[in-house]
């Protein structure tokens, strides 16, 4: 696999195409996050349980490059798959996956994602060796975290 | 146009005097359009620098002994060598830092006179106050707008912007019609960074002079491709950056009008641009030195009258002749590509365009479509450039911007546009429907 096929891997560029969770209730809280240097944007809800300790959904509406736009369709396509098996995340949970998915792309490929945590959302390994393009795998991420953080206020 | 574009044989032999283009990049030789952000330097830049300090390096104007005075020599020689450049008068050539430093300085410098502060008698003609309007267009880079935006919301006056058509020019009935007895200033750029189009200078400055306007020109697009002679295009500020020039980064070059700089007061407040200071009170030297407050950029300085030097060598004038041929390549050839949008396609007449084109690739973004080109060694840049407003009113966020040097060759547009053609396959999109 090329460089470059290994960055715009076809689950990368399916998710991009075909996003996963796109979609956002008036009101509901978000955090928007934008990347200035190339205006990829975006707004990110996490969908809470009645009793306020697991995640059920991850809504999202974003623009941008397609490494931002499927990492964020990736995202919220994990947290459904593990809430439909029964395992809806935690705050920590989340936020541990969170550290991880950073320590992995930060690593200049040297640590792969766990194909057992991350499920397809571990194709974005590939980006780990484009230091350019991980502040724009990180974006839904990052506006994830920041709704824990603010939680936790 | 008189003079000869440069031959095959000329440009390799400039080629071989910048050692960054021996490199690969992705297992590719690198093809550096990205010349627009910043330029690639020429070896007798970087060794103009080195030898500065190795040799003289010492504080100018301060100090009696010998690598002082030889350290000012250079100092001064190097704004001689820019006034040259520009055919200016040396004390009209400031060194900044770059041309957003500029900018700042002189809308700083007109809020400061704005607030009663200056030189002599002049300087309350330059103060604004509420009603006062300020102009600038549609296409600016965000360092000929926001300054103008914060200087407009410190004295009241009112900002308003010449709009751009939807081929990339500027509209000229628009502008005739806002400049008024209200405008005080009109700031805009000598060439678009988005669409390489020159701005028709004479068909709007005389209307800004015919009100006593202030006519400041972004030049950082213009200063590497053509000529650039303030006074023969009737402005008085113009501002470049050295980087964008061959010359070393954290460099640039205001000038301003003579007696405007000794009428304006200072930006920033230091050492080096005063005559006699007391605990109370400072009296300032004229321009230059006025602008040039703290230690300033020698070697800088020093590196880029090299870099004009070359450029000087060369000749601005077959610079120009042969980048406008690169330029039409440029844009035919990306104009015929399904699914390529060039923002500001106008047609424009030979030197109305410097090489440089935006395009917009349907279906994909900008930062994907760069890493394509990437991944073939091939440098651009991609993103807004600096210039929200004008890809908004485009309809885009982003775009993928091809910008030429003196060491561009023909060859290399071709494999850039053959490039770009491959973007929206490699995304797995059709030329079906695409415009």
């Amino acid at each position: 696999m090329s460089g470059l096929e290994s960055l715009y891997q076809q689950i990368i560029v399916d998710h991009s195409k075909h996003p996963h969770g796109v979609g956002l209730t008036q009101g509901e809280e978000t955090s928007h996050q934008l990347n200035p240097t190339c205006g990829d944007e975006i707004t990110l809800a996490l969908r809470w349980n009645d009793s306020g300790d697991r995640i059920e959904s991850i809504g999202w509406e974003g623009a941008g490059c397609s490494i931002s736009q499927a990492s964020a369709s990736l995202l919220a396509s994990l947290a459904d798959e593990d809430a439909e098996a029964g395992n809806a995340w935690t705050a920590e949970q989340l936020q541990a996956l969170i550290d991880e998915f950073r320590d992995a792309l930060r690593s200049r490929g040297a640590t792969p994602l766990d194909e057992e945590r991350f499920g397809d959302a571990a194709a974005l390994s590939g980006v780990s060796k484009f230091v350019a393009r991980v502040k724009c795998a990180m974006l839904a991420w990052v506006a994830a975290e920041d709704l824990l953080q603010r939680r936790a206020r | 146009m008189t003079a000869a574009p440069l031959t095959s044989a000329e440009i390799d032999a400039l080629r071989a005097q910048f050692p960054i283009l021996s490199r690969e990049v992705n297992g590719h030789p690198l093809v550096y359009l990205d010349s627009a952000a910043t330029a690639q330097k020429p070896r007798r830049v970087l060794e103009a620098e080195r030898s500065y300090y190795e040799h003289e390096n010492s504080a100018v104007h301060r100090g009696a002994h010998t690598l002082a005075a030889e350290a000012t020599e250079l100092y001064e020689e190097a704004r001689r060598v820019v006034a040259g450049f520009l055919a200016v008068d040396e004390r009209e050539v400031v060194f900044t830092g770059n041309a957003t430093e500029g900018l700042n300085l002189i809308a700083t410098a007109i809020g400061h006179a704005s607030t009663g502060r200056g030189a002599g008698a002049d300087f309350p003609q330059y103060a604004l106050r509420p009603g006062d309007e300020i102009l600038t267009t549609e296409v600016e880079h965000h360092a000929n707008l926001i300054p103008w935006q914060e200087l407009a919301a410190r004295t009241g006056a009112t900002l308003r912007h010449i709009p751009v058509r939807d081929d990339g020019m500027l509209d000229l009935d628009a502008a005739t019609a806002l400049i008024t007895e209200r405008t005080r200033v009109l700031a805009l750029t000598h060439v678009s960074n988005v669409t390489g189009i020159v701005t028709p200078l004479s068909a709007i400055v005389p209307h800004a002079r015919r009100v006593g306007a202030l006519v400041v020109l972004d030049a950082c697009q213009s200063a590497p491709h053509i000529e650039l002679h303030p006074r023969e295009l009737d402005v008085d500020v113009a501002v470049f950056s050295g980087h964008k020039l061959y010359g070393p980064t954290a460099i640039g070059v205001l000038y301003g009008r003579g007696d405007l700089l000794d009428a304006l007061p200072p930006h920033l407040y230091g050492g080096s641009a005063i005559t006699t200071v007391t605990l109370d009170k400072a009296h300032f030297l004229p321009a230059p030195q006025r602008f040039e407050p703290g230690t300033p950029r020698v070697a800088q300085a020093i590196g880029l009258a090299e870099a004009v030097r070359f450029v000087r060598d060369i000749g601005i004038d077959r610079i120009t002749a042969s980048e406008h041929s690169l330029a039409e390549r440029l844009i035919s050839g990306l104009s015929a590509i399904p699914g390529i949008r060039v923002l500001g396609d106008a047609a424009v007449a030979p030197g109305g365009r410097v090489a440089l084109a935006s395009v917009v690739v349907e279906g994909v973004h900008a930062h994907d479509a760069g890493q394509v080109l990437d991944d073939q060694g091939i440098a651009v840049r991609v993103g807004h450039h600096c210039a929200q407003p004008l890809h908004r009113r485009f309809g885009a966020t982003a775009s993928l911007r091809l910008s030429a040097g003196v060491h561009t060759t023909a060859d290399e547009v071709e494999r850039a546009i053959e490039a770009v053609a491959g973007i929206r396959s490699f995304f797995g999109l059709t030329d079906e429907g695409a415009a």
